[in-house]
């Protein structure tokens, strides 16, 4: 199989547009402060982390194809496009550019409003919010920005799921089917959402956002940039594995690290969850980062946010090697390595 | 490890299928549905499960639920949590996993398409969070069966066995995809057996998105007819058991098929209408062809994409038109979609399964259509009949402009 390279990285989040924003909301450690979501039926509103206003507005967001779109496209739109711009991509001639596009939730707020309409008189319901509620809107949405008419999926998982899509995206390049290739990670809040999760735990806080990686096999032309090292077998929680055991597995099958690598897991600040990965990893000394703890609960751009932190503190040379921990709420955990490429 | 792959890439493997299971509203079973696939039976009438009054359209290709499924290892309380596109899920898998003898395999990716997963628990999740803002009886088990990874997971759980999920969910081509990428994890050495498919129930939302675009046919679903007015929605699930030959063949694994090119493109041109010569269309069966290492010319059946819509067939007839290069009169196309409506994710799976069913048995599926739209310079099946089949070719286009084509071919 041959060597994957990080050329560029792209993220939107509760901090902001893009990654300086995150990385800046990363090193201060402290939560985003959370605003209040309207949830009919109830007096008090929902504490969610929302994605600030664009400013100034970003340029591509004013593409034909994503005039009507919800959040959740833009998110994925702007963080594509940042990690191809610093991935220095430019559109060429017989370059096929493959796109990975992943989801928990999806398009939640199209999908709400849709049903809605649906119910109140489906004679009426709007034909334009139909289309978006698709789970590959997004993801088509972000080719037809690229013009991009090679092969594009759409992933449907929980958090895990980013590292599957980088793995199949690594496929891809090594199986001549594409010659680099897009994988975001998005996902947009609705109180629906929101709701959903609170049934789960009264404390976590939901977030919205995208997360991206641009993949190629050749090396970075500056320095030895990132190099993708390991993505372990994904282990679920069936058939009697406890989480605790999955995340033991997932961790045995990483590469071992050194002292001065970096963890960045997929705690969210919500106890019950968050023990078994914790109890995975106490024995960690090496630093550590835990995205969700700042910027809420993103789902699958959690996911995504994780490995571009990761993907970040390489390249600034915080570190030399870092690990990825996810541990998914209902489905899987998961792990990844990324290293510097002079670092073997 | 996913990455890097441990195994050992072989492109040249070949993939078989060695089990397969079906149900749409042709019916449960391989039998009943070649049955009525060979008979170009039509299977759309009123829909039941949701209220239909203000609806533009009001029939389906809806599925009458057998009295009981196979549950395998489910325990009493995950059955009765089981919702209505699980159980399709389930009563394809079963029939797939007897059908390639598969008792005590313990490890093995599973690899689907869907579109909506359990969007019935979703609907019926909204409903009560409006009108009962309050409740949150069964609630959080609607959140975790509404995701299409854990009717993934009730799949392993009731069979007893593990492997890593994959959910392909690229509109109406993902049965297609899901089987494809599932072809491509054996032949990149990363396993050498898979259960794919695709699945997808009807429900509320998705039936008023359609009538809502005024996609779905007053009249008759009638792919490639020059008179065609839209599409009947159905539902239903495939599920294949691919296998590379020599686990097949060493674990004398019966033999239904060999899924022998896949190619997948993406039109660029609308979310929802395709570009009108096809050209990602032509380009997703071309790649299907380099894939298998054919031409046009050996393609003896092509069951189309074929949903009976103005736009997306004549699109379609452009490009089997242009792939085919001059000699499309030689080769019969039909949608499956005639009989049973659109599947969405379970489409491609759907459409591949009866694929197979004609190789193996020899016969072209046909469709009941009226004025064959002078577009299709290719011949359309209007009748039952025999016919030498070596090697079919299946189309499916979705929303968001995803195209695939798979090519199934028959064995000694």
């Amino acid at each position: 199989m041959k060597r994957v390279f990080i050329h560029g990285i792209g993220a939107v989040s509760p901090a902001g547009w893009d990654v300086p924003s995150l990385r800046r909301a990363l090193d201060c450690d402290s939560p985003i402060a959370t605003a209040p979501l309207e949830r009919p039926g109830w007096k008090v509103p929902l504490p969610v982390r929302r994605v600030p206003q664009p400013i100034p507005k970003l340029p591509f967001l004013a593409h034909a194809r994503l005039r009507r779109t919800s959040p959740i496209s833009l998110y994925a739109a702007a963080a594509g496009m940042e990690a191809l711009h610093n991935g220095c991509y430019k559109r060429t001639e017989g370059h096929r550019l493959g796109v990975i596009f992943c989801i928990t939730a999806g398009c939640v707020q199209y999908s709400r409003r849709f049903y809605d309409e649906a119910l109140r008189n489906p004679a009426t319901a709007s034909p334009l919010l139909f289309p978006e509620t698709v789970f590959n809107a997004p993801g088509s949405h972000l080719g037809a920005l690229l013009e991009s008419a090679s092969v594009n999926y759409t992933l449907v998982g929980d958090p895990g799921a980013y590292l599957q899509a980088l793995a199949l995206g690594a496929g891809w390049l090594s199986e001549g089917k594409a010659d680099s290739c897009l994988v975001v990670g998005a996902e947009e809040i609705d109180w629906l959402m929101a709701d959903a999760y609170r049934h789960f735990s009264r404390r976590v806080v939901c977030g919205e956002g995208a997360g991206a990686l641009y993949l190629s096999n050749t090396p970075p032309a500056e320095g030895a940039g990132v190099e993708l090292l390991a993505i372990t077998t994904p282990r679920l929680y069936l058939n009697g594995m406890s989480r605790l055991q999955a995340i033991r597995q997932v961790r045995g099958e990483l590469p071992c690290a050194g002292a001065d690598a970096l963890l960045c897991d997929s705690a969210a600040g919500w106890p019950v969850r968050d023990r078994a990965e914790l109890d995975a990893w106490s024995d960690w000394n090496g630093a550590r980062l835990s995205p969700k703890r700042v910027l809420g609960e993103g789902l699958m751009a959690a996911g995504a946010w994780q490995c571009v932190a990761a993907v970040d503190r390489l390249r600034e040379g915080r570190h030399r090697t870092a690990l990825v921990s996810i541990a998914g709420s209902h489905q899987q955990a998961i792990g990844a390595c990324f290293s510097t490429g002079d670092n073997g | 490890m996913l990455f890097p792959c441990q195994g050992r890439k072989n492109s040249a493997t070949p993939v078989l299928v060695t089990g397969a299971g079906i149900i749409t509203a042709m019916g449960q079973g391989w039998n009943a549905n070649a049955e009525g696939f060979r008979a170009g039976r039509r299977e759309v009438r009123p829909v039941t499960l949701f209220d239909v009054s203000r609806h533009r359209v009001k029939t389906a290709a809806e599925i009458t639920m057998p009295k009981s499924i196979p549950t395998g290892r489910l325990r009493p309380n995950a059955v009765r949590r089981l919702d209505r596109a699980t159980q399709l899920l389930l009563i394809a898998a079963d029939e797939a996993w007897q059908q390639a003898r598969l008792d005590g395999t313990k490890e093995m990716p599973v690899v689907l398409g869907t579109t909506s997963g359990g969007m019935s628990l979703g609907e019926t999740y909204y409903r009560q969070a409006i009108e009962r803002p309050r409740a949150a009886s069964r609630q959080p088990t609607r959140v975790l069966h509404y995701l299409s990874q854990t009717q993934a997971m009730v799949i392993e759980e009731a069979f007893g066995f593990q492997g890593s999920i994959t959910i392909i969910a690229n509109a109406c081509a993902s049965g297609s995809n899901a089987i494809g990428h599932a072809a491509d994890l054996i032949r990149s050495g990363q396993c050498e057996m898979v259960l794919t498919g695709g699945y997808d129930a009807l429900s509320e939302l998705v039936f008023t998105g359609f009538d809502s675009l005024q996609a779905l046919s007053p009249t008759q679903c009638r792919p490639f007819d020059a008179n065609r007015d839209g599409l009947a929605l159905g539902e239903g699930a495939a599920v294949l058991i691919l296998e590379s030959e020599a686990r097949a063949r060493g674990r004398g694994a019966p033999v239904l098929a060999r899924l022998s090119g896949y190619g997948a493109a993406t039109d660029c041109h609308h979310l929802t209408q395709p570009q009108p010569q096809g050209n990602a269309a032509l380009q997703s069966m071309q790649l299907a062809c380099a894939d298998a290492g054919l031409t046009p010319r050996q393609i003896n059946y092509v069951n189309a994409h074929g949903t009976g819509t103005p736009l997306n067939d004549s699109a379609e007839a452009a490009a089997i038109n242009r792939w085919a290069n001059g000699d499309a009169g030689g080769i019969p196309v039909s949608s499956s979609k005639a009989c049973i409506g659109h599947l969405l994710g379970a489409a491609g799976a759907v459409e591949a399964a009866v694929c197979i069913m004609a190789l193996q048995g020899q016969w072209l599926p046909p469709m009941n259509i009226n004025d064959a739209d002078p577009a299709c310079n290719f011949p359309l099946v209007r009748a039952a009949g025999s016919a030498r089949l070596d090697h079919v070719l299946s189309n499916s286009f979705g929303f968001g402009g995803a195209n695939a084509t798979l090519i199934l071919s028959r064995t000694s």
